[in-house]
């Protein structure tokens, strides 16, 4: 029961990244893909009716980490507590700034949510990410079961280790240029003109970026996280996630020269549901590796009651099945390029 | 720890009161959503769409304010009370993921449509949106009085041997006893909300002599849902809850009341101050004997004071709690009079051209949010010194490893970032009202980033 749910919550992560990946990417790229304020204003649309909900996932996904297993909630959350604080106030500022944006038009109320939802967007990309580099060196844990991690120390892999060292920092930009590669695509699917062209530019050459930086982190990380070689030695059959991960990315290069924008974003869905579930399989079962592997948590000491999974496996399989049902009617209804007013005049 | 457990607590209070006063409209406007809706399909009437519109846009800038106001509420079981989720998450989680699952993901991926796609769902499918953002809210509504429902009166869990709290029966934790009259009192309210504000804009349009139409159909529309909403509150839900806490929180009770002596023929006071290290009430203005009336329907009653129970037991804020408790309840009776003389007048067809009472509406808006707001102390005020009630004490319950100086700079840091946000909701929402239902072009009705056709 404690395997399922490490999956389920594996999944929900994923669908998350997915998701709110695409708008986190547009956000951090609008300024430069669109300059005017007709431009920007196309950017907006082309995740104005969808942000919130992908947003859902996030929420979705803690609920059910917390109730599948609630010590690593409790730890995890107290210990990175700074962090965590700051991702809440990132996600404030983001979403004011796409929900307040159009609401006045203004020489400086425009530029000034255009930017907050730029610098928004930019951190929190990276702070996912350095976020997910934390689980994978793993966290100073003790007896105790807790810890808590300050912002940063030495910037180094000792035993104190602060939330950002040069191993996180480093999956912090590898997550920058993955969604920025991520919300291109996506821009470039749903708009035409400059934006579009723009955002096919942006696209091709990040993509060299996201290679590189994508080898450099993946040879670190077989160096720093024993578990991730162990795993993969015992289970061969695992090496079916990097390369779709491979497959993924190549498949962005080769869509990219073929111009077909829908199968670019799908094999950028691709590569990033590789990447995340080769980190998942090679942390297996850990659900929070310690600095000392003694503390580690696993799925079997962080798990909540067998009666309760089960419970939660009835009602989850049935509420997923709806939200994927209304996810499936938002996009078709909302499908296509989006087109937006030359000027507004209302207000 | 002492000092951090503070910090905390108020960290909590704080956050959890502000994000409130957005749910709290936005549930009950999506009521009164489906009544405009549902009105504009019945009589076919543009102007009842107009009203819709009107009011969604209001609703979408309070639904932004009250998501990203509540993430950080999910967040802090976690980050601020981590004793607290490692000991009860594998049964408060459950109701919390559910509200995820099965409320969030309706609600937003509906006001979603009903927000930008009016022209293209049609009549029938946009109000089919404006009920489903409706139900959406109202679910998620009560898998958190549910949560709440659980810390108030655990039910339907077993302790293992490591003090872990674990889920034993699922329908008890859904279908709690406490959870019913919880959640009609807690919508009940939120109906007043939006009621209330709903009046208050249709007066101040009456009053300033401009989309005088509209100002009517939101008078009446507000005072109509308005009336039943104030006297429902009251009885049978306020009541009913009161018993419950008689019978399960005696201690608190007597907090609430301000009752320090254990008495037959207890009074009900009305206005006075608890001086609780003298353990007597000053300046009391009291009904005689309709305390042990009203909790035990006899007016001899014997109603157990403060000093039957040890001191340890105590809820830990008595003053603070019974002001609440008395404030929620005194304005509560003023909305029943407020609501009740409006229909009065809307019956004999005076209050749209009583200034008075419009005046009166138009001023009344905050208080509805003070009561929800004094409510909710009450219950959580009222709960202490317990985190799970007569389970785990709420000093056991925070984060081992974060400190006060920590607790203190993101709070600090909550508190800037929420007062530049209440501004800008304040200033956004006069905005729509200032600018009013009727449209000044096409491009309102719809906004401006609409979507294509494909």
């Amino acid at each position: 029961m404690g395997t399922i749910w490490f999956c389920l919550v594996a999944l929900m992560i994923t669908v998350y990244v997915l998701l709110d990946g695409f708008d986190l990417g547009a956000g951090a790229i609008h300024l430069f893909v669109a300059k005017t304020d007709e431009e920007r204003r196309q950017v907006l649309a082309s995740i104005g009716p969808v942000w919130d909900g992908n947003e859902v996932w996030l929420i979705a996904a803690g609920g059910t980490l917390y109730f599948a297993f609630p010590a690593l909630y409790a730890s995890g959350f107290s210990g990175f507590y700074l962090p965590l604080m700051i991702v809440l106030w990132l996600l404030i500022l983001r979403g004011i700034s796409i929900a307040f944006r159009n609401e006045i038009i203004s020489k400086v109320w425009d530029p000034f949510w255009d930017f907050l939802f730029f610098a928004s967007s930019l951190l929190l990309a990276i702070l996912f990410g350095a976020a997910l580099g934390n689980v994978v060196r793993g966290v100073p844990l003790d007896a105790s079961g807790y810890f808590f991690e300050p912002l940063w120390t030495d910037f180094r892999l000792g035993e104190q280790t602060g939330i950002l060292d040069w191993f996180t920092i480093l999956v912090g930009v590898l997550s920058l240029l993955v969604l920025v590669m991520h919300g291109a695509l996506w821009v470039r699917m749903k708009t035409t003109g400059a934006v579009n062209q723009r955002s096919t530019k942006v696209a091709t050459n990040i993509w060299w970026g996201v290679i590189i930086v994508t080898a450099v982190v993946t040879a670190i990380t077989f160096k720093i996280q024993p578990q991730v070689k162990e795993n993969f030695v015992t289970w061969p059959w695992g090496f079916v996630f990097p390369l779709l991960a491979i497959a993924g990315i190549a498949g962005v290069r080769f869509e990219l020269v073929k111009r077909d924008e829908r199968k670019a974003f799908f094999a950028s869905c691709a590569y990033l549901t590789g990447m995340l579930t080769s980190v998942v399989f090679g942390l297996y079962p850990l659900v929070l590796p310690a600095r000392n592997p003694i503390y580690s948590l696993t799925i079997a000491s962080a798990k909540a009651g067998d009666y309760g999974l089960k419970i939660g496996a009835v009602w989850w399989t049935i509420g997923i099945l709806l939200a994927a049902g209304y996810f499936t009617y938002v996009y078709r209804f909302f499908a296509g390029k989006v087109v937006v007013a030359k000027d507004q005049t209302y207000h | 720890m002492e000092q951090a457990l503070g910090v905390h607590r108020l960290h909590f209070a704080f956050t959890i009161a502000f994000h409130y006063i957005f749910p709290q409209l936005t549930m009950g406007l999506a009521l009164l959503l489906v009544y405009l809706k549902t009105k504009a399909l019945r009589t076919n009437d543009e102007h009842y769409n107009r009203a819709a519109r009107f009011w969604g846009r209001i609703f979408g800038i309070n639904f932004a304010v009250g998501v990203v106001t509540g993430i950080p509420m999910e967040f802090q079981f976690g980050t601020n009370w981590a004793a607290f989720s490692r000991a009860a998450g594998g049964v408060i989680g459950q109701t919390l993921a559910m509200e995820g699952v099965f409320s969030f993901f309706l609600e937003s991926s509906f006001l979603g449509l009903f927000l930008f796609g009016e022209k293209r769902l049609g009549r029938i499918g946009h109000w089919w949106s404006a009920f489903l953002v409706w139900l959406g809210s109202w679910l998620s509504g009560y898998f958190i009085v549910a949560t709440n429902a659980w810390m108030q009166y655990p039910t339907g869990h077993r302790v293992d041997s490591h003090g872990q709290i674990e889920l034993a029966s699922f329908w008890s934790l859904l279908l709690n006893k406490w959870v019913f009259w919880q959640y009609a009192h807690t919508m009940l309210g939120a109906v007043q909300t939006a009621t209330f504000v709903m009046a208050a804009v249709g007066a101040f349009y009456l009053l300033t002599k401009r989309h005088e139409s509209y100002g009517r159909t939101f008078v009446k529309a507000g005072v109509l849902v308005g009336v039943v909403a104030a006297i429902l509150q009251l009885f049978p839900t306020g009541d009913a809850q009161g018993k419950l806490i008689a019978d399960h929180q005696p201690v608190t009770l007597a907090a609430m009341e301000g009752l320090f002596e254990t008495q037959s023929g207890a009074p009900l006071v009305i206005i006075g101050q608890p001086d609780v290290q003298k353990r007597r009430l000053d300046n009391p203005i009291e009904i005689p004997t309709m305390l042990s009336f009203l909790t035990y329907r006899q007016w001899k009653a014997n109603v157990r004071g403060l000093d039957a129970f040890p001191q340890d037991q105590w809820p830990d804020m008595i003053a603070l709690l019974y002001y609440s408790y008395h404030v929620m309840v005194g304005l509560g009776t003023i909305f029943i009079a407020v609501m009740v003389l409006a229909v009065l007048m809307l019956w004999r067809q005076r209050l749209y051209e009583s200034r008075g009472m419009l005046w009166v509406l138009m001023l009344c808006v905050p208080l509805p949010y003070i009561a929800n707001t004094a409510g909710w102390m009450t219950a959580e005020l009222g709960r202490q010194p317990w985190i799970i009630y007569g389970l785990m004490r709420t000093a056991h319950g925070a984060s081992p490893q974060v400190g006060a100086g920590n607790a203190w700079f993101t709070l600090i840091g909550f508190m800037g970032l929420y007062a530049v946000l209440g501004i800008l909701w304040l200033f956004l929402v006069y905005r729509e009202i200032e600018h009013g239902p009727e449209p000044d072009d096409s491009l309102h009705s719809e906004p401006a980033v609409a979507i294509a056709a494909d």
